[in-house]
């Protein structure tokens, strides 16, 4: 039982607002050490699995090319685009971008989307400045909560989408765990049952995303009033 | 065959140059960061000659540097570099570079599978999403330098910049990684089943399908990975009462329940998926947990609904 007190480590330290890493790492400290196991012990279980999961930050190999184009004008450009189409609107722009992201990583490409390689240097910028032509430039936190949006729509749509597609790790995941509880299944069933969830979230952003609009609309008066 | 340790050089080398950068910068004093990165690149090119405890040490080398080292806020001293002032030549072409990366990301994973070398495939299969997306980066520098044509340490600098604006939270995300694997050395799992177990009246199913999903969600908040709630809560609730007990679906539970999971990630601040795009867009982590939350809440209702209607085929 005393394994858990990386647990009460892990919260604590985050609602004392000290540094993640230096939380997290405490917390792995507790654990392993309440597990049993001796200091050094701890310290090469972190460092093989920290090893190990290099994969999770491999994403990072895309920021030069995106500084690169961002510092050549890329933003603005993204503007200008934007602003050419008068139908545009951030909940508009983010569906689209949802739907996209959703259907290819229903079909396998997760990769295809992401923070570092679309979000950032395309999706945030495009949905700023939508925001700008259609309810004026806003104050910072609406920009902020703008901003937010686009990368909500990013993993919303990457989350459950993913589950519908058959070789990916999640599916293969449930199959696997399942099998060690002695529950036999094929993948094809388990994407099938997450495809209804799957419709269920996307109907369900949307709506919200259509609400965002409307609030972003109406809040255009009171903006102006804050600007004075 | 080329694996995964391909994308890890490239992007040890893309560390290893803001590392350089931020060594030889004049600018400000910025030796943390250029430790910081140097060590991540040191990771990514030598990671497994090091031995599980040199790479313990390394950890917790990161863990001090980026904890104490203060990385974060040197970004804000960037000026608009001189090549880049009113750079309107390029049109619209200034999208190449960016449409690049998942233009051949997708090529590459499906070309991969068919270029076979001497009977063994090119490409390591299970990880040719993961080499093509690094091929995809380095064609879109090249693409990037013809186009823009700036100065040669461009990339590192600009690099450098993003990555300082990340500061030491690009390591949580592996960082988290590697405590659920402490977690799962240490037997945290079975210590939580013991508590549901103790918990849960069994013979409901609507309070045992609300406890299994509201249990993933809540699970992953704290641990930040659906992956390591999963087997505890399947192992607690989802086989020996859903399925055996109640005679549900195990299809259903096993897709529904990790879905659920995905609720959690979605508003917990231990989870990659919220640390990265909140220091890539320059916002506090919660702005992105907060927009979050709504749809979170309602697929997971939408969720205990689906698997108490059609759940238990009778």
């Amino acid at each position: 039982m005393w394994s858990l007190i990386g647990i009460p480590v892990l919260v604590g330290g985050l609602l004392w607002k000290r540094d993640p890493i230096l939380v997290v790492a405490a917390a792995a400290f507790a654990t392993g050490l309440g597990g049993g196991l001796d200091p050094l012990a701890v310290l090469s279980a972190l460092g093989k699995a920290f090893n190990d999961a290099r994969y999770v930050s491999i994403a990072f190999l895309v920021l030069p090319v995106v500084g690169l184009a961002e510092r050549a004008g890329l933003q603005a450009r993204s503007r200008e685009l934007v602003g050419r189409l008068k139908a545009l609107t951030v909940g508009r722009l983010l569906i689209a971008y949802l739907a996209i992201r959703q259907l290819s990583a229903a079909v396998g490409m997760l990769s295809l989307g992401g923070q570092a390689s679309m979000v950032r240097p395309l999706i945030a910028p495009m949905a700023e400045s939508v925001l700008a032509l259609r309810a004026g430039e806003g104050d910072e936190a609406r920009r902020q909560e703008v901003r937010a949006q686009a990368a909500a729509a990013d993993t919303v749509g990457a989350f459950f989408g993913e589950d519908i597609f058959v070789a990916l790790g999640a599916v293969l995941l449930v199959q696997g765990v399942l099998e060690a509880n002695g529950l036999h299944t094929r993948p094809a069933t388990i994407a099938l049952w997450a495809a209804p969830t799957g419709l269920a979230a996307f109907i369900i952003h949307a709506v919200r995303l259509l609400r965002l609009d409307a609030r972003l609309g109406r809040g255009r008066p009171a903006a102006a009033g804050d600007a004075e | 065959m080329i694996r995964i340790e391909a994308a890890y050089e490239v992007a040890g080398v893309v560390f290893a140059a803001a590392a350089a950068s931020a060594a030889l910068s004049r600018q400000t004093p910025r030796r943390p960061a250029a430790v910081f990165f140097g060590l991540i690149a040191v990771s990514f090119l030598v990671g497994d000659r090091l031995g599980d405890l040199g790479n313990g040490v390394l950890v917790l080398a990161l863990v001090l540097v980026g904890a104490f080292g203060g990385l974060r806020g040197a970004a804000a001293v960037f000026r608009t570099p001189a090549w880049a002032v009113g750079d309107q030549r390029l049109g619209n072409w200034i999208f190449l570079p960016i449409l690049l990366i998942p233009a051949v990301t997708l090529a590459g994973t499906f070309a991969f599978g068919a270029i076979r070398v001497g009977g063994a495939p090119l490409v390591d299969p299970k990880q040719a999403t993961v080499v093509a997306l690094a091929l995809g980066a380095v064609v879109a520098l090249i693409a990037a330098m013809i186009l823009i044509r700036p100065p040669l340490a461009a990339p590192a600098t600009e690099g450098r910049r993003l990555l300082e604006g990340v500061g030491s939270a690009a390591i949580l995300p592996q960082l988290l990684a590697a405590l659920g694997a402490v977690f799962t050395v240490s037997g945290v799992g079975r210590a939580m089943q013991i508590l549901i177990g103790a918990a849960i009246p069994l013979d409901n199913p609507f309070l045992v399908v609300a406890a299994f999903c509201a249990g993933m969600a809540l699970f992953t908040t704290v641990l930040g990975n659906a992956f390591a709630a999963f087997p505890v809560l399947v192992a607690a609730l989802g086989a020996p009462v859903i399925v055996h007990r109640l005679g549900g679906n195990p299809a259903l539970m096993g897709a529904v329940g990790m879905l659920s999971g995905y609720c959690g990630t979605l508003v917990t601040p231990m989870a990659s998926f919220n640390i990265i795009p909140a220091a890539l867009l320059d916002l506090p982590i919660g702005a992105v947990i907060r927009v979050q939350i709504p749809t979170a809440a309602l697929v997971l209702v939408f969720n205990i609904a689906l698997m108490c209607a059609v759940g238990f085929a009778r």
